[in-house]
C-alpha cells in the first residue's frame, strides 16, 4: 500500500516530462502551434496595416482634422492639404463603373445561371474569370490607347450633341476623363459581379423556379420575380465586392482619369482619384506632412474597402446559408 | 373576346420574356467578348512590336529607338522569387492549420480576415512595405518590392491551399490514423501528397495574381534602366515598364509597352489556364 503510493508519487513528476516528450515525438502539439503561428500571420499583417497607416498619418490628422476631407486645395508647397477632389473623383468613377457594370454583370450572370446549358455556362464562366486575372496595368494600357480615343472622338461628341443640355455632359472633352475611367473600371469589376452572382443564383432552390413556372409565369418572370429576389442579398454582396475593387483600383484609373486636381460636374472633364494621387505623388513627396497626407489617404482607402468587403462577405455568406437550409 | 385578349396578353408576356432573356445573353456575350477583344488587340499591337531585342537588350536612353526590356523580365522573375519565399511557406503552412487543426470559430475568423486582406487595395500594401522596409533601409530595393508582393500572396495561397486540403477525403486521414500514425504524420505522408497538385495550383494562381501588380512596386522596387545586381537596389519589372512606357510621349516606347503588355498578359493567362485546367483536373476540389 505504502509502496504503491510512493510509486504513484514518484511516477507523477516523472510522468509529466515523459508525456511532454512523447507529445513532442508525436509532434501533434508542435505542428498545431507552428502552423497556427503561420496562419495567425494574417491577423498580424492586418493589425500591422492599421498601426502603420494610423501612426504615419498623425501630422495631417492633427493639423487638418475632418477639414482634410472637405478642403478643395491640394497645395504641397504651401503644405495645404484638402482631399475633396480625390474623394470626389473616386466616388464619381466608382459610381459610374457600377451604373455600367452592375446591369451588364447581372445580365450575364442571369444568362449563365438560368439559360445556358451547364457545360457552356462553366466554359463561359471560366473565360469571364480569366478577365479578372488580367493585370490592371493592361486595362490601363488599353484604356490609354483604345478607350480614351474612343471617348474623345466617338462617345463624347455624341453625348454632347444629344445630351449636351445636361450638366454632366457639358464642356469640351479631351478623352482623359471620369467617363473613360468609369468605362475601364466597369469592365474590370464585371467578372466579380458575374462569378459571385451566378453562384448565388445557382444556389436558389430548384422548386422556387418550378413553382413559378407551374403557376404559369414565363421564363423571364420566374427569373426576375422569383429567383432574383430570392438571391438579392448575395447579389448585393457581389456589388459591394465590386465597389471595393473599383474604389481601390490604382493603375488603370491613373492612366485614363487625367490626374487633374479639380472638381467638375461634367463626366467628360478630367479629374483625379485617391489611389491615383498616392501612386503619382508618393515618391515625390518631400516633407513629412506631405507624405503623411498621402498615407492618410491610404488609411481612408483601407478602411472603406475593409468595411465594404466585410459587408459583402457577410451578405454572400448569409444567402449561401439561406439557400442551403430552405 | 376575353380569351382573345388573354392570348394577346400572353403573347406580349412571352415576347417580353424572350426579349429580356436575349438581353441577358447579349450581356454575357459582351463580357466574354471583352476578353477576346483584349487578347486580340494585344496580339495585334504587341505581336508586331515584339522582337528578339525585346528579350535580350537593355532599354535605350530617351530619344533613341530600339532596345528591349531584358532587365525588366529578369527583374520580374527576381521579384516573384522573393515574393514566393514569403508567400508560399506562410500561405501553405497557414493553409494546413486552417484545414487540419483549426476549430470552427478560429477557422471562420481567419478565413474572414484572409478574405478582407485579399481585398485591400494593392497600393495600400505598397505603403505598408514602404514604411516597414524602405524607410528603415532608406532606399528602394528589390527586397521591398518582393516583400510587398509576398504579403499579397499570403491570403491567396492560404485560402486556396485550405480549400484543396479540405477536398482530400476524410477516409484517407482515418485510414492513416487507424494504422497508428500521429496527426502530423498523417498530414505529411498522406494528406499533402494527395493534395500536391492542388497546392501547386494554389501557388501558381497566387503567383499569376501578383505578377501583374504594379501599384505596390511604385514606391518599393521603383524602377531601374540598367541591370540590378543583387537584391538591394531598385529593380525594373514588366508591369512597371508597361505603365512607364505607356504614359510616355514617345511612339517607340508605346510600341515597347505593347510588347511588354503582351508578354505579361501571356504569362499571367497561361499560368492561370495551366493551373486551373491541367493541374486542378487531377485534384478533388477547385476553390473559387
Amino acid at each position: 500500500m505504502a509502496m504503491a503510493t510512493t510509486a504513484g508519487k514518484s511516477a507523477g513528476p516523472r510522468a509529466a516530462p515523459r508525456s511532454f516528450s512523447a507529445r513532442l515525438m508525436d509532434g501533434d502539439q508542435v505542428a498545431h502551434v507552428i502552423t497556427f503561428i503561420f496562419a495567425a500571420s494574417i491577423m498580424l499583417i492586418t493589425v500591422l496595416l492599421v498601426i502603420v497607416l494610423w501612426n504615419h498619418s498623425v501630422l495631417p490628422r492633427n493639423k487638418f482634422g475632418l477639414s482634410f476631407f472637405t478642403g478643395r486645395v491640394w497645395d504641397p508647397v504651401a503644405e495645404q492639404f484638402g482631399a475633396l477632389p480625390f474623394v470626389y473623383g473616386t466616388l464619381v468613377t466608382s459610381a459610374l463603373s457600377l451604373i455600367i457594370g452592375v446591369p451588364l454583370g447581372l445580365g450575364a450572370a442571369i444568362f449563365l445561371a438560368e439559360l445556358a446549358p451547364p457545360k457552356i455556362s462553366d466554359g463561359l464562366t471560366f473565360i469571364i474569370e480569366l478577365l479578372a486575372a488580367v493585370p490592371s496595368v493592361i486595362y490601363g494600357l488599353l484604356g490609354i490607347f483604345v478607350v480614351v480615343p474612343f471617348v474623345r472622338t466617338g462617345l463624347a461628341p455624341w453625348l454632347i450633341r444629344h445630351f449636351g443640355f445636361l450638366p454632366i455632359f457639358k464642356g469640351p472633352c479631351y478623352g482623359v476623363s471620369f467617363l473613360a475611367a468609369g468605362l475601364v473600371l466597369a469592365i474590370m469589376i464585371v467578372p466579380f459581379i458575374v462569378s459571385v452572382s451566378r453562384e448565388v443564383l445557382l444556389a436558389v432552390p430548384r422548386d422556387q423556379r418550378e413553382a413559378a413556372l407551374a403557376l404559369g409565369s414565363t421564363r423571364w418572370e420566374s427569373t426576375w420575380k422569383v429567383v432574383v429576389p430570392f438571391a438579392t442579398t448575395g447579389i448585393l454582396g457581389s456589388v459591394f465586392l465590386a465597389m471595393a475593387r473599383a474604389l481601390g483600383e490604382t493603375m488603370a484609373v491613373t492612366m485614363v482619369v487625367g490626374n487633374v486636381t479639380e472638381i467638375k460636374t461634367s463626366l467628360l472633364a478630367p479629374g483625379y482619384s485617391i489611389a491615383a494621387v498616392i501612386a503619382n505623388e508618393f515618391t515625390e513627396a518631400t516633407g513629412e506632412i506631405y507624405l503623411q497626407a498621402l498615407v492618410e489617404l491610404g488609411l481612408v482607402l483601407f478602411l472603406v474597402t475593409f468595411v465594404l468587403n466585410g459587408l459583402a462577405r457577410l451578405l454572400i455568406l448569409f444567402t449561401a446559408q439561406r439557400g442551403g437550409t430552405t | 373576346m376575353s380569351a382573345w385578349a388573354g392570348s394577346a396578353h400572353l403573347k406580349i408576356r412571352h415576347g417580353i420574356s424572350y426579349f429580356m432573356l436575349g438581353l441577358a445573353g447579349l450581356c454575357a456575350l459582351v463580357v466574354v467578348g471583352a476578353l477576346f477583344y483584349i487578347l486580340g488587340y494585344l496580339m495585334k499591337n504587341g505581336g508586331t512590336s515584339i522582337n528578339l531585342d525585346f528579350f535580350t537588350q537593355l532599354p535605350k536612353p530617351v530619344g533613341e529607338t530600339g532596345g528591349g526590356m531584358a532587365n525588366a523580365i529578369v527583374g520580374s522573375m527576381k521579384l516573384l522569387l522573393l515574393a514566393s519565399l514569403i508567400g508560399v511557406p506562410v500561405g501553405v503552412i497557414g493553409g494546413i492549420y486552417m484545414a487540419e487543426f483549426s476549430g470552427k470559430i478560429s477557422a471562420f475568423i481567419l478565413q474572414y480576415t484572409a478574405d478582407l486582406l485579399n481585398g485591400v487595395p494593392s497600393i495600400v500594401i505598397g505603403i505598408l512595405a514602404y514604411t516597414l522596409v524602405v524607410l528603415p533601409m532608406k532606399h528602394f530595393s528589390a527586397i521591398a518590392g518582393g516583400f510587398a508582393l509576398g504579403i499579397m500572396m499570403i491570403p491567396i495561397t492560404l485560402r486556396s491551399t485550405e480549400e484543396f486540403l479540405r477536398g482530400v477525403p476524410l477516409a484517407l486521414r482515418e485510414g492513416s490514423m487507424a494504422l497508428g500514425a500521429s496527426k502530423w504524420r498523417t498530414i505529411v505522408s498522406v494528406v499533402l501528397p494527395a493534395a500536391y497538385r492542388g497546392i501547386l495550383t494554389a501557388i501558381l494562381l497566387s503567383l499569376a495574381r501578383v505578377a501583374g501588380e504594379t501599384a505596390p512596386l511604385l514606391f518599393t522596387a521603383l524602377n531601374n534602366r540598367y541591370w540590378s545586381p543583387g537584391w538591394n537596389q531598385p529593380i525594373a519589372s514588366l508591369p512597371y515598364m508597361v505603365w512607364n512606357y505607356a504614359i510616355s510621349p514617345y511612339d517607340d516606347w508605346h510600341r515597347q509597352a505593347w510588347a511588354a503588355g503582351l508578354v505579361l498578359l501571356a504569362m499571367v493567362l497561361l499560368t492561370n489556364i495551366v493551373a486551373r485546367v491541367v493541374l486542378a483536373r487531377g485534384s478533388n476540389a477547385m476553390p473559387r
